[in-house]
């Protein structure tokens, strides 16, 4: 069985990093939480820009993100008058084990008081944190998610094959992965329905994908037929670019979908390959992934994406050789190998997979060692979901 | 440096090619091990990440890529010939495309 290095967390979970999170829960106490956050090694400041009502998607979310088992504390920093508060967040994140505090600059009376006991509390936490030490654990403990993003012809044909065989393998040794960006599943439908492993999943797979055809056709976008530019590239039907899309994932059976919505907002609840509900926006779509539990990304991108994550490592691999030389700096893993023969699909695969382990156990990729640290909540709107009747 | 073709999954009748492959090319299948499964002919000019027939497919034959159906041929295609809107369409959907300016 293979391991890898992390953090044992309180409630069972293990952790790859030792992030020191700062929510802001809405957007007005953002600049403080960022200057703050800027103040201690090791802090991060987040925060939603749909408003400061009490959205439940928004509270799932950025609850989720702080019981991220790569999250070692979280501090809250609200502004006072908002309905989504930071005792909201808290209370969410608390169950964990892992220290939690919320400071309300309406309470402490402004921005600069409000800081001092914010720093002074990171400070703490830093020096803290600096002392844990990762130890062993097997890949079952690691959730995986998958993303695309800036696809080209080579997408399809080398990145996300190689990836899937990857997301095989750790599956094969009892780990979880995810993936989502359902409107690049459309035409698939029956295809990862067949791979349901219940009838509850078939049925979500196909009301997931079959919601996001009806979003699309809402604003006259007819999904069902490719772009000249999909055309030109080689892609015939779009059953055979989704199912490139799809291969990202493995060819495992499907465990079932993960919604993230008003209603509920779902983790992984055994090991396996899930699907989350989602967008096809990039750093949201990473973003939603991460708040259900994943440790580690592996984000294919055929013309050179550059994003990461503000509290999980991205591993970018790119199938396009040019892509690669054009931007090394910026790319992680060259799958365009495949492309010119001089390694197989399944060789690069396997050295996808080296590279999540090792990335688990504490290896910088080129995102995180640049420090960035992107992070977007996404909320559809509640009012044209009513009016599609998905809710 | 010869042009490739990968084929993605051992039950696919249909590989991709890696570059601009001229007609009458020889080129080598290759699968996910790297191995060369066999070497073709090419029968037409084929763009980098078109597809072409590794073996003959009726008309009215699945076309499989990723070990699915991804189409149906609406013509016979030899082997080695360029697969793509002329001669497939959707086994899902109508087959319409760009030359009836649906896009």
């Amino acid at each position: 069985m293979t391991e890898f290095y992390g953090y044992g967390r309180q409630d069972g979970s293990v952790g790859v990093r030792n992030h020191l999170l700062v929510i802001a829960p809405i957007d007005c106490s953002y600049e403080p939480a960022k200057k703050i956050a800027a103040q201690v090694e090791g802090a991060v400041a987040v925060t939603q820009y749909h408003g400061c009502g009490n959205d439940p998607v928004l509270a799932h979310n950025l609850v989720g993100t702080g019981l991220n088992p790569n999250v070692a504390a979280v501090l809250i920093v609200g502004l006072g008058c908002e309905t989504l508060t930071a005792d909201i967040v808290a209370d969410g994140i608390r169950p964990s084990g892992k220290p939690v505090e919320r400071l309300v600059i309406q309470e402490e009376g402004g921005t600069l008081k409000t800081q001092e006991k914010a720093i002074r509390i990171l400070q703490r936490w830093a020096q803290e944190v600096a002392e844990f030490r990762p130890e062993p654990f097997p890949v079952s403990r690691l959730t995986l998610a998958v993303e695309c993003g800036g696809s080209d012809a080579t997408s399809g044909l080398s990145a996300n094959p190689a990836v899937g065989v990857a997301c095989d393998k750790l599956i094969d040794e009892g780990g979880t992965v995810i993936f989502s960006e359902p409107q690049e599943m459309i035409g698939t439908q029956h295809i990862l329905a067949r791979r349901a492993l219940s009838k509850q999943a078939a049925d979500d797979i196909y009301t997931m994908i079959d919601r996001d055809e009806a979003r699309l056709k809402a604003v006259g976008v007819d999904s069902r037929w490719m772009s000249a530019g999909n055309i030109d590239g080689g892609l015939t039907t779009i059953e055979e670019k989704s199912l490139g899309a799809i291969r990202k994932g493995g060819t495992k059976p499907v465990q079932g979908v993960l919604w993230n919505d008003w209603d509920r907002f779902d983790r992984p609840t055994r090991p396996g390959l899930w699907l989350q509900d989602g967008t096809g926006w990039d750093v949201p779509s990473v973003t939603h992934m991460v708040a259900a539990g994943t440790q580690v990304v592996c984000f294919t991108s055929g013309q050179g994406s550059t994003t990461g994550h503000a509290v999980a490592p991205v591993i970018k691999i790119t199938g396009n050789p040019v892509t690669y030389a054009q931007m090394e700096d910026n790319m992680d893993i060259n799958a365009g190998t495949i492309l010119d023969g001089s390694e197989s699909l399944n060789s690069v695969g396997e050295r996808i997979y080296r590279t999540i382990i090792e990335t688990a156990s504490g290896k910088k990729t080129k995102a995180e060692a640049l420090g960035f640290k992107d992070f977007i909540v996404f909320c559809r709107s509640r009012a044209a979901e009513h009016m599609l009747g998905h809710c | 440096m010869g042009n490739k073709a990968i084929q993605i999954d051992e039950r696919d009748n249909v590989a991709t090619v890696t570059g601009d492959v001229n007609a009458g090319e020889q080129l080598e299948v290759i699968g996910s091990d790297g191995g060369v499964i066999f070497k073709l002919k090419v029968s037409e000019t084929i763009p980098f990440g078109h597809k072409l027939a590794i073996r003959p497919i009726k008309k009215g034959e699945a076309i499989l890529k990723y070990g699915e159906i991804i189409g149906v041929a609406s013509k016979p295609i030899p082997a080695g010939a360029w697969v793509h809107i002329h001669n497939v369409g959707s086994a899902r959907l109508p087959s319409r495309g760009r030359e009836e300016g649906i896009l």
